[in-house]
């Protein structure tokens, strides 16, 4: 789902040469701050129209999150939970959940189709439609729960972090429509520095806990958060406290990967030299009779 | 005077050689997926979308195949103290001193040896690829099982790969044996060498 | 709004009362997220409902449907009984020292005057004490001690409301009550100023008008009108519904609110006498004294020539309103069968009036019925049977149905007035679909086919119709601008400056020549020579050209001001009654947020003056220059239906049944002032019955029902669902995502329950109240799942004064369906 250029590429899925990398860009990042957020899905829909997407029609499962999930067609939800301290004061938590794009994405990383998974030198981890076998590792490999395959054309979808808006200076289209600034766009840099004085604004205003949400465990992310109660991250429906690629996952994609090559070509080798050295084992006199 | 012994029923040969092409084309797309420096085999099956719809699919093949062997040789490959002697010995299997061997009936140690670890290999395969086939049935579990099944699958696909070429180097080795598959009789002689207390029980 | 959208930015504390801001009005919320962030501002919201607002705010309290007042009248009590008022600021610019008549009381829920065969008040005894000595100008008494000073009395009203009390009537927790109370009240020192945003949430009662009043009482007695982050703000519900408010949406007013006449301004001098106020207090602006001007100068853009002098400016032609023409007068009439033709203009009346089952009972008595709508909507499709949505006979409804598909505002170019009263003017965006002509071009065509019959044909009294001015270059179809120019006004001759009183023999300058556009409203004659369709508007578009359109965002001040961008009636001012925001000797209260200051000649600064630029602190010219008085009204004299003081009464469905105000006097429930029709109290609910009070409201994923129509919205909220409290689920075995059935005295809807802990049930005279939220927005008409209209259950009564029907508190049943 890009126009942008592929000179700049920093990791490409199921490529094990370095790719195009020559021109680099620094890195962006979309901060949400969930203290400015009112749910009110502006982001959802104009997600919709600039990537020219239009969900299906649900129903109403007892919540406010509609649609009920991510899907292939929409690719940022607003996710709703209703949070009750011991002291039964209420919260109503609003987290826009989508892609986190993170710097060590675990869905490049499972994803065995050559280039239909690439990060960006900005960060931008992206899907390459075209590319896409369909087969699901890259959900496999998330450690957020995101990239969903479309029952239509069976390939992979999430949020692009509006990549060919940003390839062309723009700020993704969800940050352009936010109307209380509760989502903003620009550096890594900046944006951390800026999460950082919203953080401290929130701990002054009585909010202890309050922190930004940039996982380590993940080499940071793309997408940020914000948190009033950063010390709680589960309770924002679900966001892991302290993600990262799941230990299966880097074993599966990572060690195993080249050893069981390896241990493929050995036994092979082993046999050839084996009959090499030793020879066939045949039988005497059936060998005997036919040179009768 | 040289007499044929029957090993394989016609019946039982074209099974084996279904579970074998099965096998090689499972085997060709699960690599492909598996590691980069193979994806190009993808084209062999109309390209990467094609090798994802089909590999599955022969994978249920297969495993419905290898299952009618399965169940037909599963009491063939009970293993004795007669075979663990055999596996103890396997210097002299290498170097090809069968006479120093115990007594060896249908099958010797090491093909037990095979077939269990191949069982073991293609049940983990099947039931860890429906876990993950999508779109049909991942949606039925939860991820962290699906990241489990997907590195099992993997190393279950490894194991009968490795377990396969000691499978086929055998056959070759041991002259003779492909014939049990290709005509389905063995050689009396063969039969002596190789199996003689089979050669005993069939001649009887 | 008093204020601006953008002015929310420079309040201390904003709260949301009677609304929801986060979700029915996002993009102005942002200016709630600026003062949070930059000014370290606070956010309290009080609802019945934790709201989307609530989620970013600072406090929370619950409170029952339908009680504001008495939350309200508790903060006044606390605020006086505590001190916590700004006293210069009452003293000058309020009522507060004015002494009202001695025969004035209050008792057990009435006040004096009370005529409970009519339902309404004879309002004699609720004015002021004039001193027939002086001008008959208002007595008043500096210290305040008079116990019938306006001051003693406020405080005497409302020491009833005890922190307790009004627990026990609204459900909020004493703590809470208090915690509130206290951040307002916090506000009285002139370096702190609150801001109030509302809505729907406070008109749609029974006492909607008097909600509003109560809280502009606190805002005055805090000294935060006239304020930058102050004042009582008003959030309009849709682009340019303060447009049309101000276009004379209501039958009881003519364009910029001008009062229309009845049957008893038999004359146009009668008629401007009454509406012509003489002032109050000695040397006071009483801006109102202009009314012949606008009136006049309305009649020259309606008439044209053919209002003049001869003909008293063609007073005659106007209609003059024989009884009530609100919304629910008008609906009510056609249930009685006595309405045989009606127009629908960008109106949804089946979904938008209150109980729908008798709206299409009225709606099937009509001969015919004309949609114009840029979509198909339930009210053009009321005759259609729509199994359980829409359960008519269709073979019994004789109605002819005429649809005239119109434009959608991107179709069309034109001017918006936001809730800020900035008009922005927008272009064309895009060619309309199929057939589809502007309102204008619509109203046009039938206007002058109608016209040419009325030639032809003659008839009753023909003259207005034939006399009204339409000169637009295609008569057809005005072009937008034409209406622009034309509600702005012109010189229609030499427009001459009053004669200077030091050079009477000088000639009077020319201020505006004729033909030239008008600069403003101060240039308004009354002798005919200026013609002008809306006074407000005046200025919109001068001779320098379209305001509206200006786009500058420069802000020299910082306060949001932005001077040049669009216009703001009146006179480009952006914050209403900013003298006010001065101290009495011209200085603002606050100089980080100076408004406007007397530089010692003049008025000047950020903003254009509410005040003659000349009329200085030494002159005694109060703020409030709209009131004869020249200050704001803490007592409202004759104005309001049920009283001078805002009173608790509860909603007519009451889940409690009792006034706890009064509980001894059976008849004052309720609104004693308000219009019920026969057959609509019988309609009214018992709490035995239906126990559960219930509240209708929107969600910021749709707009009214339109967006329905709309894929992206549809399925950001695609079915019908109600809200209910998780104990009340509890109780009555209701699980989260279940079908629920919700049953009024009038009807039933079928539709999901969202079972949730952000509606509590209330501590409420002893008893539990658990209340069920009703999103409206569904419909059977649209890409959404189809679903009940919601004022199905809504029932029909409406606000003392303005008749805005009480769509925010009724009583209903709950059960699994």
């Amino acid at each position: 789902m890009t126009l942008q250029s592929s000179l700049d590429i920093q990791a490409r899925s199921a490529t094990t040469t370095p790719s195009p990398s020559v021109r680099s860009s620094a890195a962006v990042a979309k901060l949400i701050d969930e203290s400015k957020c009112i749910g009110c899905k502006a982001c959802q829909v104009a997600c919709q129209e600039w990537n020219e997407l239009r969900e299906e029609i649900g129903n109403n499962v007892g919540v406010y999150d509609n649609p009920s999930d991510l899907s292939a067609s929409s690719w940022t939800l607003m996710r709703f939970a209703e949070v009750e301290d011991k002291d039964n004061n209420l919260s109503w938590l609003i987290r826009k959940d989508g892609c986190m794009h993170c710097a060590d994405p675990g869905c490049l990383k499972a994803c065995p189709a050559p280039g239909a998974i690439v990060q960006y030198s900005n960060g931008i981890v992206d899907f390459k439609q075209e590319a896409c076998i369909g087969c699901g590792n890259c959900i496999t490999g998330c450690p957020f729960n995101i990239p969903r395959i479309s029952k239509k054309d069976n390939k992979a979808y999430k949020c692009t972090l509006c990549s060919d808006r940003v390839a062309v200076g723009l700020e993704p289209a969800c940050v352009k429509t936010c109307p209380t600034g509760a989502i903003t766009f620009g550096s890594k840099e900046d944006m951390v520095s800026y999460g950082e004085k919203r953080t401290k604004e929130l701990q002054e205003r009585g909010y202890a806990n309050a922190g930004l949400y940039n996982p380590a465990g993940v080499g940071g992310t793309h997408v940020m958060y914000v948190l009033r109660h950063a010390d709680k991250t589960e309770q924002y429906s679900g966001l892991p406290k302290d993600p990262s690629i799941s230990p299966l996952v880097s074993l599966w994609k990572g060690a195993f990967k080249p050893l069981a090559l390896l241990g493929m070509g050995v036994t092979a080798l082993a046999g050839f030299f084996h009959y090499m050295k030793v020879g066939p084992n045949e039988v005497e006199d059936e060998k005997s009779r036919e040179e009768a | 005077m040289s007499k044929y012994l029957q090993r394989y029923s016609d019946q039982e040969r074209m099974n084996h050689w279904i579970v074998a092409i099965c096998f090689i084309l499972a085997a060709l797309s699960g690599l492909a997926f598996f590691h980069p420096a193979l994806f190009w085999l993808v084209n062999l099956f109309g390209g990467g979308p094609w090798a994802r719809i089909l590999h599955p699919f022969i994978g249920v093949a297969m495993f419905g195949f290898f299952l009618i062997s399965m169940l037909r040789y599963w009491h063939h490959n009970k293993l004795d103290d007669n075979d663990r002697k055999w596996l103890r010995q396997w210097r002299d299997v290498a170097n090809n001193r069968e006479d120093m061997l115990p007594e060896v009936g249908r099958y010797n140690g090491g093909q037990k040896v095979v077939f269990w670890i191949t069982v073991a290999s293609t049940i983990t395969l099947i039931v860890t690829g429906v876990i993950f086939w999508r779109p049909y049935f991942a949606n039925l579990f939860p991820i962290e099982l699906i990241r489990l099944a997907s590195l099992l699958h993997a190393v279950a696909a490894f194991t009968l790969i490795v377990s396969t070429i000691v499978h086929v180097y055998a056959a070759i080795w041991v002259k003779g044996t492909l014939r049990a598959m290709t005509r389905g009789n063995v050689s009396d002689a063969w039969a002596k060498k190789h199996h003689s207390n089979w050669h005993r029980e069939v001649t009887r | 709004m008093t204020n601006s959208w953008v002015d929310i930015k420079n309040a201390d504390l904003v709260l949301i009362m009677g609304g929801n801001a986060a979700e029915a009005h996002p993009c102005g919320f942002k200016w709630v997220t600026e003062a949070m962030q930059q000014r370290n501002a606070k956010l309290v919201v009080v609802d019945p409902r934790f709201t989307r607002s609530a989620a970013v705010a600072d406090y929370y309290a619950p409170i029952r449907v339908g009680t504001d007042i008495a939350f309200l009248a508790g903060v006044i009590n606390y605020m006086l009984s505590n001190d916590k008022v700004h006293m210069e600021y009452v003293k000058t610019y309020t009522n507060a020292t004015f002494l009202v008549n001695d025969k004035f009381s209050f008792e057990n829920g009435f006040f004096t005057g009370y005529d409970e065969g009519k339902r309404s008040y004879d309002k004699s005894t609720w004015g002021y004490q004039r001193d027939k000595s002086k001008d008959e100008f208002v007595m008043v008494d500096e210290t305040m001690q008079s116990p019938n000073c306006v001051y003693q009395l406020m405080k005497k009203h409302y020491s009833r409301y005890t922190p307790e009390l009004v627990s026990k009537i609204c459900g909020t927790p004493k703590d809470a009550f208090l915690k509130v109370a206290g951040f307002i009240a916090g506000t009285h020192t002139p370096d702190r100023v609150m801001t109030i945003l509302y809505a729907l949430g406070w008109t749609q009662h029974s006492v909607g008008s008097q909600n509003i009043r109560a809280m502009a009482m606190i805002q005055l007695l805090l000294g935060n009108m006239g304020r930058a982050g102050g004042g009582v703000n008003a959030l309009r519900g849709h682009a340019n519904v303060q447009g049309i408010t101000d276009m004379c949406l209501y039958s009881e007013v003519l364009p910029g609110y001008l009062g229309a006449p009845t049957d008893a301004d038999t004359t146009r001098e009668d008629y401007l006498k009454v509406r012509t106020p003489k002032p109050l207090r000695p040397n006071q602006m009483n801006f109102p004294q202009n009314f012949p001007k606008w009136h006049t100068s309305l009649m020259k853009a309606w008439f044209g020539d053919a209002a003049n002098k001869d003909n008293n400016f063609a007073y005659d032609m106007m209609p003059k309103r024989d009884t009530a023409y609100d919304a629910l007068a008008i609906f009510e009439r056609m249930y009685q069968g006595k309405v045989n033709g009606f127009l629908c203009q960008g109106f949804n009346p089946l979904a938008a009036i209150p109980n729908k089952k008798k709206l299409g009972i009225a709606f099937a008595k009509l001969k015919f019925l004309v949609v114009m709508d840029p979509l198909q909507t339930e009210t053009a499709e009321f005759w259609k049977n729509f199994t359980d949505f829409n359960n008519v006979e269709t073979d019994k409804i004789e109605t002819e149905v005429f649809r005239l598909p119109a434009t959608c505002f991107a179709e069309e170019t034109g001017s918006f007035t936001n809730s800020s009263r900035v008009l922005q003017w927008h272009q064309r965006a895009t060619e309309p679909p199929g057939e589809a002509k502007t309102d204008a071009e619509i109203m046009a065509s039938l206007f002058m086919r109608m016209r040419d019959l009325y030639k032809k044909d003659g008839g009753t009294f023909p003259d207005a119709i034939v006399n009204m001015a339409w000169a637009y270059s295609n008569p057809n179809n005005p072009a937008p601008e034409e209406v622009a120019r034309e509600f702005n006004g012109k010189a229609l001759g030499d427009v001459m400056a009053p004669p200077d009183p030091k050079n009477p023999k000088e000639p009077p300058k020319v201020l505006v020549k004729a033909g030239e556009q008008l600069p403003g409203f101060a240039m308004l004659r009354d002798d005919g020579s200026t013609s002008c369709g809306n006074w407000l508007y005046c200025g919109s578009w001068s001779q320098a050209g379209n305001n509206m359109a200006r786009r500058d965002t420069s802000d020299p001040s910082g306060l949001g001001v932005y001077p040049n961008w669009g216009f703001s009636w009146p006179a480009n001012r952006r914050v209403l009654y900013n003298r006010a925001g001065a101290d009495p000797a011209g200085k603002p209260w606050d100089p980080k947020r100076k408004g406007i200051a007397w530089n010692g000649t003049a008025w000047a600064g950020s903003d254009v003056p509410d005040i003659a630029p000349a009329l200085g602190p030494d002159s005694g010219a109060g703020p409030f220059i709209m009131t004869p008085e020249g200050v704001g009204r803490l007592f409202a004299v004759g104005l309001m239906a049920e009283g001078p003081f805002p009173e608790h009464y509860e909603p007519f469905e009451t889940p409690v049944g009792v006034n706890l105000m009064c509980p001894s006097n059976a008849k004052a429930v309720s609104n004693p002032a308000a219009r019920v029709y026969k057959g609509d109290m019988e309609q009214f609910g018992k709490m035995a019955e239906f126990p559960y009070a219930a509240t209708t409201y929107r969600l910021t994923e749709h707009h009214h029902f339109w967006t329905k129509n709309a894929r992206a919205n549809a399925a950001t909220q695609p079915a019908q669902f109600v809200e209910i409290g998780d104990e009340l689920a509890k109780e009555k075995g209701i699980a989260n995502g279940q079908m629920v059935k919700v049953r009024s005295n009038r009807g039933e809807i079928k539709a999901v329950a969202v079972v949730t802990k952000r509606i509590k049930a209330l501590e409420v005279n002893g008893k539990k109240v658990h209340t069920v939220g009703i999103p409206i927005h569904w419909g059977f008409i649209g890409l959404a799942k189809s679903g009940y209209l919601s004022n199905t259950l809504t029932p029909f009564v409406g606000d003392a004064n303005s008749q805005t029907p009480e769509f925010k508190a009724f009583l209903v049943n709950v059960e699994k369906a």
